[in-house]
């Protein structure tokens, strides 16, 4: 039953890993790869003050990214699991929540032009309000854009395991808290927080790693200003420098898998699905 | 019923501002792609028209609109049926452990927590290295899969921790053979998830850029060719490409909703007789 599961993950995943190792130690030459079993591409990556900095970069993304959609993901599930009374509106308003998650990435990183473009919508109404007199030129192309752009995309990836976290939840153990005289903000605190932490946990894996192994909203929403590993990489694969962005590739992947290593401590997995 | 509570309206009010933050920016190219045919990338709206639409149709200086489009919906297609047909098996597989079911676990988890960036680089290479050509229906296609398997995964795991396994035994109890019990009894109770992974395979698949950048080979899907646009094209057509992708995505979305709602409504009318009896 799982012969076809595996094939594909060992195709796939398994072997393309392994080869990225493998490649990590060759040479490059300006036109070709030549295999090899050496260091360089490592000894040059670690002694390169950029990797820190993009490194740093991509940490910091990481992290303010997750703030954000934490707060906003875990206020929309708390309201979609304990105001929202019938299970119909529920459903339908979490609905209304995941459908942009079918839709294109692309498109929806395009479509905050209008709005953040130096005679954009936000500067115009800036500017007829009169809070500025001329327009802001960090809106767009910024790291502004970026970290937006990151909790437009992402958030549903905490609102999602939060909420169904949180359906799961007795009610009758809220009912108790308030009978024994826990005001709202008590019951949050000590009843409903603990209870979604697996959920918070499985969210912050999600949008921890899609945002340190991302590239393409770096590279488009900074406006080529900016740059995280997924971006080093990705410039050194268009150089056809394989070798040096297989050593970057598996130093990321290194990182993101303790990241997840970490958080797994934390919750199981395949208790909460 | 007990009143709202106060909070229960400052969490409305958030709640809404959410949603326009989620569907505003894409609302907003909607209007845009109606730009006129002087308009630009921004308001003010020059006119109302179908320039941009029309342009799109005719153009071909940008690329293969159309070709792609084919492509990354054949590709959607294809990636939906097999992420179906291997997260059911592999979901009733991992109902009982079996000598490497950990270890394949955390496989499915590393397949989902891993840069795209790498299983684009790594396909790339595995194909460039063994003398093969990528091409979006082997490589592109391989390399989707290690993205929408894990999310089928995930669902079918979720479905099966909550399935009742007396129906099962029930089934087995009336004489069903295996196979009887897997056709008649499980995949019946299970089919509206099916629904659900179907729409994360072909969506996932239909919209997927990063693993398919060096998978795909000289034949774009749609979102690489809409990447490649965003770096030449400075027109409202951009807009225009965009309402069209987005609006088929809510078509398919739409779709599977029906199809998931007819589903649930012939289960419910079809459902047991148990009690009702003759009298």
């Amino acid at each position: 039953m799982v012969s076809p599961l595996v094939a594909v993950l060992l195709i796939f995943l398994v072997l393309p890993i392994v080869l990225i190792v493998i490649v990590s130690f060759w040479r490059a030459t300006e036109f070709s790869i030549i295999p090899a079993f050496e260091f360089d591409n490592y000894a040059f990556l670690f002694g390169s003050p950029v990797t820190y900095t993009v490194f740093l970069n991509t940490f910091k993304y990481a992290l303010i990214t997750w703030a954000f959609t934490l707060l906003i993901g875990f206020t929309v599930a708390y309201y979609l699991a304990f105001h929202i009374r019938s299970l119909t509106w529920q459903i339908a308003l979490f609905l209304l929540c995941t459908i942009p998650f079918w839709t294109s990435n692309i498109i929806r990183m395009i479509s905050w032009i209008p709005f953040l473009g130096r005679n954009g919508i936000a500067n115009a109404t800036l500017i007829s309000w009169g809070v500025i007199d001329e327009p802001i030129e960090w809106l767009l192309f910024s790291d502004f854009a970026v970290i937006l752009a990151f909790v437009h995309l992402y958030t549903l990836f905490m609102v999602v395991p939060i909420f169904n976290t949180m359906m799961r939840i007795d009610k009758s153990l809220i009912e108790a808290a308030r009978d024994a005289g826990a005001n709202g903000a008590q019951i949050l605190w000590n009843v409903i927080i603990p209870l979604t932490k697996p959920g918070i946990m499985i969210g912050t894996i999600f949008v921890v790693t899609l945002v340190m192994g991302d590239f393409i909203t770096v590279r488009f929403m900074s406006g080529s200003q900016s740059a995280n590993v997924g971006r080093l990489i990705s410039n050194e694969i268009a150089l056809l420098q394989y070798p040096s962005a297989s050593a970057t590739a598996i130093v990321l992947l290194v990182t993101v898998l303790i990241t997840i290593g970490i958080l797994l401590r934390f919750v199981d997995i395949r208790k909460e699905l | 019923m007990e009143p709202r509570p106060r909070s229960f309206y400052v969490l409305s009010a958030f709640f809404a501002v959410f949603i326009l933050f989620l569907y505003g920016p894409t609302i907003t190219i909607g209007i845009l792609s109606f730009q006129g045919e002087g308009g630009g990338l921004t308001f003010p709206m020059r006119g109302v028209s179908l320039y941009w639409f029309y342009d799109l149709f005719e153009q071909q200086a940008v690329g293969d609109i159309w070709g792609s489009f084919r492509r990354s919906f054949v590709l959607g297609l294809m990636v939906m049926l097999v992420t179906v047909v291997v997260s059911v098996m592999g979901g009733l597989a991992f109902r009982r452990k079996f000598p490497g079911s950990n270890i394949l676990f955390y496989l499915i988890i590393t397949s989902l927590v891993i840069p795209s960036i790498l299983i684009s680089l790594g396909v790339g290479l595995l194909f460039s290295q063994s003398g093969l050509d990528v091409h979006w229906s082997t490589s592109g296609f391989g390399a989707q899969l290690t993205w929408t398997l894990p999310f089928g995964l995930l669902i079918m795991f979720a479905v099966f921790n909550r399935f009742d396994k007396s129906y099962e035994e029930a089934a087995r109890d009336l004489g069903a053979s295996p196979w009887q019990t897997l056709r008649h009894v499980v995949l019946p109770i299970i089919a509206p998830s099916l629904i659900g992974v179907a729409l994360f395979g072909f969506t996932l698949s239909y919209d997927e850029f990063a693993r398919t950048l060096l998978t795909s080979g000289s034949y774009n899907t749609l979102p690489l060719e809409i990447y490649g646009m965003t770096t030449n094209v400075t027109s409202p057509v951009l807009y225009a490409l965009g309402t069209l992708t987005t609006v088929f995505s809510f078509i398919i979305i739409g779709v599977f909703l029906c199809i998931a709602l007819i589903a649930n409504r012939r289960r419910a009318r079809q459902s047991s007789d148990a009690g009702k009896g003759h009298i």
